[in-house]
């Protein structure tokens, strides 16, 4: 899943400053298994943002609704009847969602309620790891099932670097080195043969590096 | 006629049969030309060729390419380092193709430290190509006359490929063979990280020699004089993959105020002395970090001179 954090309410009051009609909109998608944009979080902000208000002796309304997907413009729809009652939407979706948004309705002011931090997974309660960088080709079947691009900090193909440290990556101690765990269990698996070929250069075409991507699949395009 | 790969000294030399000895120079953090010229005075007729650092510990300081010109204006015998933290491929390559130009004839691939440790952390990482992809992209340039995408050279390059090697560096057991690929990416010669446990150096050591790789590649074994207990604890406790025994930083200990750096270059010497018997091991590499003054001091004690000079 898309894994984002809450960006601290500071900066979402000072983004907002000037709005008296604020519509908080959540999404049921990734950021609510992240605990970060579903409704409760919904909730939480707009009573924040009331809260915030009234401190200032602001008369306010904030307005609460979780869609089901930010990301698809069939739910962006349902905001139809409601943005015009507001001045202004704070997003609590990945950079997707506001985006989808503020195309859909270009006359309203939209704003980004979290930071979108990488496709990754919970792995264990309340912590989450990045594992893909969408490259756009993926080739963790030649890595032991993990993902060097993503997952070692100098995107080696050929790894493990100089600065792989008791299994812990030169940069941080808080990160792993991935190549220590990729040679671990392949050589564990007696692919060594695979582990000693060279990796040529890759293609970052498929990449971000290659420009903003699309993806059209004409089986699926009316 | 003996062929050479880029006909620098450094390659003469080894091709000869002589142990080598290089030595490295790290560019100032300005546009400081005297303070490169100074330090090239220090290494002069002391090593057969000087490492010159790109943004070592990922800080900004002059080119590497540039300071290496200055070395060889002073006579010296550059060896171009090159890291893929800061290029794509295509800086990279115009790169090897302006250093080989201007008549420099080694150059060093590495990975480089990550920016996150340097002076400028948030800077966009590029890690286009790794370190390996670098060598054999060099090698391709050099002996196939194309670019990575295959297209014709018009004048290759004429480099001797340079690769480091950390045998200290976890996973041990993968070390040795991420040497091998290294060589069989077209590497010429090899420096190591800086050694400090010379027990461990030497069962690397038999490996690398058990594999044959020392018949493929010149391994030049890498030491850093320790010029305080100070030092000797960062590089022990800081430095990721280096390990200074405690028998070490006891002899600095024990050496007295204000002579910890006179024992730090006698152990320095007899490290070399003792590399100099090491089979598979065809020289050494000396990495005297801002302490190029004491080069030509340890050259000497270590037997170094006069330098061979191979026409």
């Amino acid at each position: 899943m898309i894994v984002a954090e809450a960006k601290p309410i500071k900066e979402i009051l000072e983004m907002i400053d000037g709005f008296n009609k604020i519509l908080v909109v959540g999404c049921k998608g990734c950021v609510t298994v992240c605990n970060v944009g579903g409704a409760k979080e919904v909730a939480i902000l707009a009573s924040a943002i009331r809260i915030a208000k009234k401190k200032k002796g602001k008369d306010v309304e904030v307005g609460e609704i979780t869609l089901e997907r930010q990301c698809d413009p069939e739910y962006i729809e349902e905001l139809r009847n409601i943005v015009q009652n507001y001045e202004a939407i704070v997003s609590l979706a990945c950079g997707v969602g506001p985006q989808f948004i503020s195309e859909r309705y270009p006359e309203i002011r939209v704003f980004p309620g979290v930071n979108t931090r990488f496709m990754g997974g919970a792995i264990e309660h309340g912590v989450w790891a990045e594992r893909c960088a969408g490259c756009g080709q993926c080739v963790i079947h030649y890595f032991g099932g993990m993902c060097p691009i993503a997952r070692c900090s100098k995107s080696l193909m050929n790894g493990p670097c100089g600065g792989s440290n008791h299994g812990k990556c030169e940069v941080s101690p808080e990160i792993d080195c991935i190549w220590d765990k990729i040679v671990r269990k392949m050589m564990a698996q007696g692919r060594l043969d695979e582990l000693l070929k060279i990796r040529p250069p890759k293609s970052w075409l498929t990449a971000r590096d290659g420009g903003p991507r699309k993806m059209v699949r004409e089986e699926l395009v009316k | 006629m003996t062929e050479y790969k880029s006909g620098s000294n450094l390659e003469k030399v080894l091709k000869a049969g002589h142990f080598a000895f290089t030595g490295e120079c790290g560019p100032p953090r300005g546009a400081n030309v005297e303070a490169v010229r100074k330090k090239a005075q220090h290494l002069k007729g002391c090593v057969d060729a000087v490492n010159v650092t790109d943004n070592q510990t990922a800080v900004v300081r002059m080119s590497s390419w540039s300071a290496c010109l200055i070395l060889k204006e002073e006579g010296l015998d550059p060896n171009f380092q090159m890291v893929c933290r800061d290029r794509n491929r295509l800086a990279m390559q115009s790169d090897i193709l302006g250093v080989s130009a201007h008549g420099i004839k080694n150059m060093l691939c590495l990975s480089g430290d990550h920016q996150r440790f340097g002076d400028h952390p948030e800077a966009k990482n590029v890690y286009d190509i790794d370190s390996i992809q670098l060598i054999s992209m060099v090698k391709k340039m050099r002996d196939e006359g194309k670019f990575l995408n295959g297209e014709q050279i018009d004048v290759p390059p004429k480099l001797f490929i340079g690769a480091a090697c950390n045998p200290f560096a976890e996973p041990l057991e993968f070390r040795v063979y991420r040497l091998a690929k290294k060589i069989e990416a077209g590497a010429d010669f090899i420096q190591t990280q800086c050694i400090y446990n010379m027990d461990r150096f030497r069962e690397f050591m038999k490996r690398v020699v058990d594999m044959g790789l020392h018949e493929k590649c010149y391994i030049l074994a890498g030491i850093t004089p320790l010029k305080s207990v100070g030092m000797a604890r960062y590089m022990a406790t800081q430095v990721p993959g280096m390990e200074v025994p405690e028998e070490l930083i006891k002899r600095l200990k024990g050496a007295g105020k204000g002579k910890a750096a006179e024992e730090g270059i006698k152990i320095a010497v007899e490290q070399i002395q003792e590399l100099r018997e090491m089979e598979g091991v065809a020289g050494v590499h000396l990495m005297a970090i801002e302490w190029e003054h004491r080069v030509p001091e340890i050259a000497k004690l270590a037997g170094m001179l006069p330098r061979p000079k191979v026409e």
